[in-house]
Order: structure tokens, then sequence, then C-alpha cells
């Protein structure tokens, strides 16, 4: 009933950023690029795979085809309708609806998956490119979010976790 | 735990701050942001209680009617007339009447309190960049652009997807802006009076279940409320019946002209499941055959089982606009695009505009952050 997005997203994002931080001393937010959806095949959820011009530079096109691969791999699980998915809605329909007071429905389970798979691939593909995915769900799932940083110090080392960063010279 | 998470998180970027070198005006400002959430700032015309669990929408009259309405009808039926049934035909009676009213209650509730499928608002980045699109497509002529739509080819049918004025989005197909909520929501139905609410994709099972069961509530109560006077009349007459139970009469008026209104709408949306259609897409007609020969419904699995399971025990999307999150004043902002292109109200009014009214300190806030603390700067890290 209740909006159950987790918010441990939002901490991850700030983490992800803190880290970014870390391995490029200044880098700092140079453009968004938005990943819409692909409706052709119906309100189902699907990114498009079409590879953005302003990544050409930074990614390559098969890493970001297989991100979005399976994001919307990922969702279609989420929306299928088969035999799981009705016995949930029987049972929950039948318990009117209290049972997901104590269970979590199956969207929620794979959005939590989503998550993680998001966070994974920031940290070992996105971030050491400068550039970092936003989880839809923040968006209203109506885009896939990448934010492309500039690079503008040297790509040190990312050990060390340093709660005050270096200053930078503005 | 929660909370502890959000607050260790605002530590960190309080380092970030404090070594960028902002204005000290900001940090005073960034512990009464932490503590807001985002229902309190949500900019549609929507009522929230519990602490933004309860979703309503502004007008509730209707709502407390219905509500009114059924608690009393029932009431009054369990009083009056359950007793005389329950011992003269069967105690059964009562039960399933009380199970009926319950399923009853809960549907009305769920589908009043939830969220029907509100598509959250644009940020600032994604309208500046869909705008930016949308220029270059039409070649930034003119003082009043035509209305926007962009067309896409669902399952062979051509739909054309409008952009809204107000959201700052391209409406997914089936969504709809409710004017009288001022958002858009996801497969809307309709705006129901009755229940408070929008009926969206999040609702609309419920919605369903809601007016079914009421449909045979109210001909379950109209039909033993009739059987008690006629039992009664065959004792005392039909006049001493009603003088005994004035209550019944009142119940049967109410159910009559309830039954009609009810069990018509129940057998419409009925057919709207089986053929996997919109209030709002049967009412314009939109794959109607009228309008062409193929038009045909991009939308429908095909056959009526199939279209009926997906709506009612399909998966149930969860809510889009995390009404209990905190408010995150820290995402990164791109800075304001210095090409010349005219946005539709700058960047700040957009974010008064998105921000609603109430939360003036907030948009002082974001305001104050987005003013460059070195005006060379042409990017912007970490604002806070």
């Amino acid at each position: 009933m209740q909006g159950l997005v987790p918010t441990a997203t939002d901490g991850n994002m700030a983490t992800e950023f803190h880290n970014l931080q870390e391995l490029r001393h200044s880098a700092s937010l140079a453009n968004k690029v938005f990943i819409q959806r692909d409706y052709t095949e119906g309100t189902t959820c699907k990114f498009q795979t079409k590879f953005p011009s302003e990544l050409e530079s930074r990614i390559e096109r098969t890493l970001f085809e297989d991100t979005v691969k399976t994001l919307n791999n990922y969702y279609a699980e989420a929306e299928k309708i088969g035999g799981q998915s009705y016995l949930e809605g029987c049972l929950a329909c039948a318990t009117a609806y209290l049972i997901f007071l104590c269970m979590e429905t199956r969207y929620e389970k794979v959005l939590k998956k989503i998550a993680k798979y998001i966070q994974e691939q920031n940290e070992k593909i996105y971030a050491p490119r400068g550039l970092l995915i936003t989880d839809p769900i923040e968006r209203g799932m109506r885009v896939i979010e990448i934010s492309i940083y500039e690079d503008r110090g040297s790509s040190g080392s990312s050990s060390g976790s340093s709660s005050v960063s270096g200053s930078t010279a503005r | 735990m929660h909370l502890g998470v959000s607050e260790s998180m605002r530590e960190c970027e309080y380092s970030q701050i404090s070594t960028r070198s902002s204005t000290p005006m900001e940090t005073p400002y960034k512990k009464k942001t932490s503590k807001k959430r985002k229902w309190e700032i949500f900019p549609g015309r929507n009522k929230f209680y519990c602490g933004g669990r309860i979703m309503m929408a502004k007008q509730t009259g209707v709502f407390y009617l219905t509500l009114v309405l059924i608690l009393v009808t029932c009431g009054l039926f369990f009083t009056f007339d359950c007793p005389f049934l329950a011992l003269q035909l069967t105690p059964v009676i009562p039960v399933i009447g009380g199970v009926l009213f319950l399923f009853v209650l809960g549907t009305l509730l769920r589908t009043s309190f939830s969220d029907p499928g509100v598509l959250p608002r644009a940020t600032p980045d994604e309208a500046a960049d869909l705008e930016r699109q949308i220029d270059v497509a039409n070649g930034s002529t003119g003082y009043r652009p035509p209305p926007r739509t962009k067309e896409v080819v669902i399952n062979g049918q051509t739909v054309k997807l409008k952009y809204c004025f107000t959201c700052k989005i391209f409406r997914p197909p089936r969504a709809s802006h409710c004017s009288l909520c001022d958002n858009c929501v996801d497969r809307f139905d309709h705006h129901c009076p009755w229940v408070g609410n929008c009926v969206g994709k999040r609702n609309y099972r419920f919605f369903y279940m809601f007016i079914l069961s009421l449909s045979f509530l109210t001909i379950f109560i109209f039909a033993f409320v009739i059987t008690h006077i006629i039992l009664r009349s065959h004792r005392n007459g039909f006049l001493n019946a009603l003088k005994d139970s004035p209550a019944s009469v009142l119940e049967v008026v109410v159910c009559f002209f309830s039954v009609w209104s009810i069990v018509g709408l129940s057998g419409f949306h009925t057919y709207l499941i089986s053929s996997n259609q919109t209030t709002n897409e049967d009412i314009k007609g939109s794959w109607s055959s009228k309008r062409g020969k193929d038009n045909y419904n991009p939308y429908s699995h095909g056959n009526i089982f199939t279209n009926c399971c997906a709506a009612l025990c399909g998966p149930l999307p969860p809510s889009l606009i995390d009404r209990r999150g905190f408010v995150q004043s820290d995402t990164p902002q791109l800075a304001p695009p210095t090409n010349g292109i005219t946005m539709y109200g700058a960047t700040q009014s957009q974010q008064s505009h998105m921000f609603s009214m109430e939360s003036k300190p907030i948009v002082s806030d974001t305001e104050t952050e987005r003013l460059p603390p070195h005006p060379s700067s042409s990017s912007r890290a970490a604002s806070q």
C-alpha cells in the first residue's frame, strides 16, 4: 500500500558519489544522459538500448547495451504474468491484501535485486569511467539517468576512505 | 535504523560541503531539510495522512458520504434485521453479511487510501533535456509552439504520446493527467469522487473488487430485508411489519436506488476489464472500430480470461512517488544552459513549481544552493 521504495539506494548513491570523489579528486558533473522508455511492446517497463552519442567516448557500446538489456530482463521478470503472479494475486485477494503487511510482493523483491545490480555496475564498470547510473525507480521509471563526470584530476587509487576529501583549488 | 542511515549519509555530505568552500549560510539549513519527507513537498493536490501512508484527493466530502451510507445501512441491517433472520431462517445470513461488509470496507479503504499510480514530475535536468530535444525538433520558432506529441508504434498500432506541461514529461501510453488532483496517473481510469481518489493502475483491482462486492452486498441486504418484511407480514400483517421494523424501510430505499447504479457500474467495469480498456479510452472511443477499420486495442492480450487475470491478479507495481522517503536536496544539478535556448520558466521557478508552496525554507535553500559561489565556475559539484 505504502511506497516501499527503499531509501537505501539514496545512501548508496551518496556513497558511490563519495567513492567517485575519491577516485577523481575534483570530479564535477558535466552532463546527464537520459535513456528513455521503449513502448513498442506495450506498457511493460523496457528501456531503449540505443547507444547515446554522449557516451561514445566514455564507455564501450557492448557494456552499455548489456547493462540496459539486463535491466530490461529484470523488469520483465517483475511484471511477468504467469502462474506465480496469479497465485500471489489470488492469495492476496483472499486475505484482503493484508498479507502484504508481512510479505513483500515479487515486484519489490525484483526491485531490490535491480538496486543491487545497479550498485554493482556502478562500482565495477561505470564509476571507473566517470559515469554514474541512477536507479530508474528514483525517476518514476521513466528514464535511466546516467551522469557524466568531467575528468579533471588524476584517477588515483581507490584505497582509503578519507572522510575529509582533499580541498579543491577553485 | 533507517534514520541512522540517512544521518550518517548527511555527515558524509557535511564534510564534503565544508571542503568545497560553499557559503556558510547553507549548513544551518541542512538539518531542517533532512527531517522533511517527500509527501510534505508533494506538488500535486493531494491530502496525506498518517505520515504519508494514506493518500487521498483534495475533495473527500463524497467519500465520507459513501462511508456513512455503507456503515449506516449495514449497521441497521445487523441491528434490526439480522436477529429476526438468524432466528427464523439461519444464522449463516449475518455471517455472510458480515464477511461481505468487511470485504467491502476493506477494498473501499484500500482504493481510497492508496497511491493510484501517480507519476512523479520530471526533475529539472530531465525537463531541460526534453525541452532541448523538442526545441531541436521544432526549430524553436514562434512565440507559442504547437502542442507537443510523440508517436510510438505499440504492437502495430500507432499511439500518440502527449507532453504534459504541468509534469513536464511525455505521458506514457494510457497515462492521463487528472485535473482534480493535478497529477499524471499511470493507466488512468477515472477520478472517482465516491472513493475520494483517482482510479489508476495501482488501485484499479481494489476499485473493481469494491464495486463488485458492494453489488453483492446491496443485493444481499435488499433481498433479505424484503424477506424479513414478508415473513413478518405473514405473522402480523404488512403495516404492522413496517411499524415493527422501520429501519428496514430506509434500507430498502437506499438499496433500491444503489442497486441500479452499482450493479450497472460493475457490469461496465467487467466489460472494460475483459477488453483491457480504461474508462478514459472507452469514453474517447480510442480503440473503437468506428475510428477506422484497422483500429484495435494494442494492450489486449487476446482473450477475455487473460485480460481479467492480468487486471486482477497481475503483479502490483510499487508506488513511484516514495511518499515516506526523505527529501534529498543533494543530488547534483547541472548548471543552467547558457546557449540561449528558451526554457519555459527559469530553472529557479521550475524548482519552486516542483516543490509546493508549503516548503518555503526548501525553496530558498535550493535557490541559495543553485547560485554558484563563483560565477566563473561553469560546472557544479555536489550542490548542498
